[in-house]
């Protein structure tokens, strides 16, 4: 009894939730610049419901906002041999790390790749501080990388294909366009040529990265883009990357890309 | 020959009344200027079985991407294919069966999978391997399902 009564209301907060989504048809668009793949970019915000916006908005209630404060933290603690934290050499991320969040992932050249802000914060833990990687999707990396890119919510991003970094973008590219799995569908399927259509319950978004690591309903806590990657390529019944491997890094520079302009929203609330 | 074989089998499964797991390798089947003439199986399509297997979101999921008035009482419809209603009107049974199981030979490019089709894919998960996503006889339950949907 108390399960179809929750049923019920779950299907009624459900439905609630799409009627005010349709409601709300008006979506902020950003104009690409010049051939770009999109005609308009939109963030996956647009494509919320006016609970879910309202939510991410408010900084008290945003559940994102546990990782931002847990980073936090983190940010002055020592760790490893060299005695440090991020803040003996970073000092106050407010300003050190105001504008990273737009750009990454950027290119590196001492690994001659580009890299992820995980990526990135891991090398700083192992050159700089003498401290062991942090293991992916991991509580503390996942609050370090909210933190670092929260400083940058509401900049533009800005991040950079060029130079050595250009068939980087070109190979995330391919992936972006490549049909897998046995539902044999590309990112493109759903969110270059479906975006703001309905598959079953869910409006589909541009699938932007703007609002990573986000906080989903689905997950009960904040995730990477690369876990985001993950299980999409699992819905369609793929063999996904792993993370923080090259192609997802790839696929991350190229979607990143799509984006281009689109303000940080970390930590982002979505379904 | 081991086509014919297994299709041997497949027949006399079926009219022993086995239910096929859906990892038996696809019957052969024959492609006549992109349709699928004959019926993939000895028994006939059972629609409320088609209806079932259409939904049931492990199977056709076919209401992620299509809607229908027929089954208004289900919760949520996509908008990403055109509706369902009508859909015997405007295709014969033989077109409709070469959608199902091969969508690609019919709308190239499409977003909808291919259900009956069992290789040719990429990085495609080891569970799902030489697997087709319909059985053969969920196809033809599916096709009489939508010979309802006039
Ligand atoms: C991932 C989305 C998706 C799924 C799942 C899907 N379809 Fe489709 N379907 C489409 C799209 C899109 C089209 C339009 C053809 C095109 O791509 O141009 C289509 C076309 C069709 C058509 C032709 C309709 C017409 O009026 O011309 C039929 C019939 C059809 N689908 C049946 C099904 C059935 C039955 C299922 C479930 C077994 C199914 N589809 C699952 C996306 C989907």
């Amino acid at each position: 009894m108390k399960k179809i009564l929750m049923l019920a209301v779950a299907t009624a907060i459900g439905l609630a939730i799409a009627a005010s989504a349709k409601a709300e048809m008006k979506r902020v668009a950003i104009k690409p610049p010049n051939g770009h793949a999109l005609s308009e970019i939109i963030s996956g915000y647009e494509y919320r419901s006016k609970e879910t916006k309202v939510l991410q908005d408010d900084d008290i209630q945003n559940p994102g906002f546990i990782w931002v404060e847990q980073g936090e933290e983190l940010w002055s603690q020592t760790d490893g041999s060299a005695g440090k934290s991020c803040a003996s050499c970073h000092d106050d991320a407010t300003e050190s790390m105001a504008t990273v969040g737009t750009v990454y992932p950027k290119w590196d050249d001492k690994v001659g790749k580009p890299v992820s802000l995980e990526q990135r914060i891991n090398t700083c833990r192992k050159d700089n501080m003498g401290a062991k990687p942090w293991k992916w999707e991991s509580g503390p990396l996942l609050s370090m990388t909210t933190y670092v890119r929260h400083q940058s919510r509401g900049k533009p991003v800005n991040v950079s294909a060029e130079g050595p970094a250009a068939s980087w973008a070109e190979r995330g590219k391919k992936l972006y366009y490549q049909r897998v799995g046995q539902l044999d569908m590309a990112c493109s399927s759903c969110h270059e040529d479906n975006y703001g259509n309905r598959i079953r319950a869910d409006m589909l978004s541009q699938g932007q990265s703007n609002g990573f690591p986000t906080y989903r309903f689905k997950w009960q806590k904040i995730g990477s883009i690369h876990r985001r990657f993950k299980g999409c390529m699992k819905n369609i019944r793929a063999t996904p990357y792993k993370v923080g491997s090259d192609e997802f890094v790839a696929l991350e520079l190229y979607l990143a890309t799509r984006g281009v302009g689109l303000p940080v929203e970390t930590p982002a609330v979505r379904n | 020959m081991k086509l014919n074989a297994t299709r041997l089998v497949t027949a006399l499964a079926v009219a022993v009344g086995f239910a096929l797991p859906v990892c038996a390798a696809p019957v052969a089947f024959e492609v006549i200027d992109k349709t699928i003439p004959k019926s993939l199986t000895m028994e006939a399509g059972d629609p409320g079985r088609g209806k079932k297997a259409l939904l049931n979101r492990k199977q056709g999921n076919c209401l992620a991407c299509h809607s229908s008035s027929a089954l208004k009482d289900q919760p949520f419809h996509g908008e990403v294919g055109p509706s369902l209603d009508g859909v015997s009107g405007r295709w014969k049974e033989a077109e409709l069966r070469m959608i199902l199981v091969d969508s690609k030979v019919v709308f190239e490019d499409t977003i909808m999978p291919s259900f009956y089709i069992a290789d040719g894919y990429t990085r495609i998960a080891k569970k799902f391997m030489g697997k087709t996503i319909l059985t053969a006889q969920q196809v033809e339950d599916i096709l009489a399902y939508l010979n309802q949907l006039k």
